[in-house]
Order: structure tokens, then sequence, then C-alpha cells
């Protein structure tokens, strides 16, 4: 692994590698490393901006969206005089301003089954910050079957969940159908954009998921693989609940029957 | 009152349990299936969680409840 760090990176990393646990070496891993976020939205703009600040050397975004005044009060990597503009390109900015010693991979495109199998294999970590459950489904099918850790959070109103995937290292992780076996049906869960979040809530758990990458990246820590974080930030308490593996499940169960992105659009 | 009073009186022996933290008491045997169909929730749209630990779907019908569980239903959300 290259140490060598220029002074200017000692500099902007000092307060990282101050810490025992991650040191000169941490923080090259992190510079190593490369991480996909799907979704520069209200997730991923913190995340997007924590990792950028920590030094992950290369960092894909994936969003197909357009900027809209709608999304400022949540999605912080963003400017108002940017509305209009792709967000990848927006996030890019904002990022690039930040630590311009980060690479940005850009994909202004919808994740897909053909962008999941064209961009999951080229990263290390992938984080997922999409607003939709055929989306999340996706991902998790995908991440589990390319043998990718996927680091997801989800929001609504005043409530965050967080968990981490890894089951495609066997036995105990719990992959995401551990959880919750099929997508809900259209309409039985509301969106944001039906039901309001408050954009702090959002803020948190994008920060948790960054937390939770850096973690894993530089192998630090008590990961979050078979436990599911729950917040209700009405009730301020967070509790962590233990997620096991389904014998039953249809991804990585025994008599699993899902195995390749066929049933998802793309 | 004494204990003469309820000679003879049978009353099928009672679960208490506290689901989302409010007290609730069901038939001894009933499983997590059968809490489920009490409260009249679609399991599409939840996960049950039971003494700090999520139930797999799988074995809703196999798990019984026991005296004092924890129950807290979890909202399947997905935005971001």
């Amino acid at each position: 692994m290259d140490l060598d760090f220029t002074e200017d990176e000692l500099q902007r990393y000092s307060r990282h590698i101050l810490l025992r646990e991650v040191g000169a070496i941490g923080q090259a891993k992190l510079r190593a490393a490369r991480v996909l976020i799907v979704g520069a939205g209200g997730l991923g703009s913190p995340l997007a901006l924590y990792l950028a600040a920590a030094g992950v050397g290369t960092l894909g975004l994936v969003d197909h969206d357009v900027l809209e005044l709608s999304n400022l009060q949540r999605q912080v990597a963003h400017a108002t005089a940017r509305v209009g503009q792709r967000k990848v390109d927006s996030a890019a900015e904002a990022l690039r301003g930040l630590n311009p010693e980060v690479k940005l991979e850009l994909h202004p495109r919808r994740m897909d089954a053909a962008a999941a199998r064209e961009l999951i294999p080229q990263y290390d970590v992938i984080c997922d910050g999409t607003d939709n459950f055929p989306t999340r489904f996706l991902l998790g099918d995908a991440c589990h079957l390319l043998g990718k850790p996927l680091v997801s959070a989800a929001v609504l109103r005043f409530e965050g969940q967080l968990s981490v995937f890894r089951a495609h290292e066997g036995a105990p992780h719990p992959c995401h159908r551990c959880l919750n076996p099929e997508p809900p049906p259209p309409g039985l869960v509301p969106s944001c954009s039906e039901a309001g979040v408050l954009g702090a809530v959002v803020g948190v758990m994008g920060t948790l998921q960054a937390t939770e990458v850096l973690k894993l990246v530089m192998g630090i820590g008590e990961g979050m693989s078979g436990r599911l974080l729950l917040w209700d930030a009405l009730d301020a308490r967070f509790r962590t609940v233990r997620l096991r593996r389904d014998p039953a499940c249809a991804l990585c169960g025994e008599h699993a029957t899902i195995h390749d992105l066929s049933a998802h659009p793309g | 009152m004494t204990d003469t009073s309820l000679a003879g009186t049978r009353t099928a022996p009672t679960l208490r349990l506290t689901v989302n933290g409010e007290a609730l008491s069901l038939p001894a045997g009933v499983s997590v299936a059968g809490l489920l169909d009490h409260l009249g929730l679609p399991r599409r749209k939840i996960a049950v969680e039971r003494n700090l630990e999520i139930v797999p779907r799988s074995l809703y019908d196999e798990t019984s409840l026991s005296d004092g569980d924890q129950i807290e239903i979890v909202h399947f959300i997905g935005g971001g």
C-alpha cells in the first residue's frame, strides 16, 4: 500500500491520522478505495460530502435527475444557483470545492439492471441513497450477486433505518431480502414526495451511512451487518435490533431462486 | 372475595405482550402470524421485531409468542 502523503494531504487529514484506529494506514486505505453512491439526493449529499472530505480516493455518483428547488430543503450538496443542472454535476461542483484530491466518476443515468451490471463491479463498496423500492431491490440483489457490500439507509417523515448487507460472504451475514423479502406493492408505502421528510433526519442517516462506509473500508469497529438501526427523531430514540439470515431467503437461502437480475428492468 | 368464588371458572391462559409500547393480551399459543392477523397489518409493508430481533417472514407461522414478549412493528421505508 502507498503510504506516501504530500504535505497538503498530511495537513488535510491530520485529525484522521491522529486517530489510533485510522492513522496513516487507514488514511491510505481510504485513498485507495472506490465507493459508488447511488442517488445524489438527500442521503447521497451528506454521504458524498463526508466521503470526499475524508479522502476516499474515487467516488462514483449515479443519478439521472435534474436539480429542483424542492430538493434543497435536504439535499445539501446542491445550491440554489444550480437548480436545473444535472444532480451529478451539481454535486460534483460541491465535492471539488471541498476536496479536489478526490477523483469523481459521474454517471448521469438511471440505475437499472444494465447500469448495475456495468458499474457495481468497478467499485469496492456500494451505497444505497435511492428513493424507491424497485431500485433498492435491484441494488440489493445486484450487490449480493456481484459480491459487493451494500451500505443501505432509508428515510421517511421523521424516521431512519440503516444496515449493511454482505451476505455474499456467507453465514451468518443476512441479505436485504432477509429483512424485506419482496418490494411492497406500489402505493402501499408512501415516498418522501408523498409523505414528507425532515431534512435534518436525512442528513443524519446519510452521515451514519458515510461513517459505516469509512469503517468498512478501513476495517475498524463493529460492522452493521446482521443489525438494523432504527431511529425515530420525534421520540429521539435510536434502537439497534438483530437481523438474522432467513434460511428460506430467495436470494441468500439454501434454496435460493434469484440467481440473476432478469426480474429487474434494464 | 375468596378463592372459592373462582372455583370452576376456567379462563384460557393468556399472553401479556407489549406491542409498540402498549400492553396487549392474546390467547396463549398465538404465533407471530396470529398477532399480525389480530392487528390487521399487511405483511408486505412491515417487519416484526420480537425482543430486539427481526423475525424472518418465513417463520411467522411457526414462531409462537411467549408471555412478556416485547414486539415492535417496523414499517418499511424507502426514501432517500
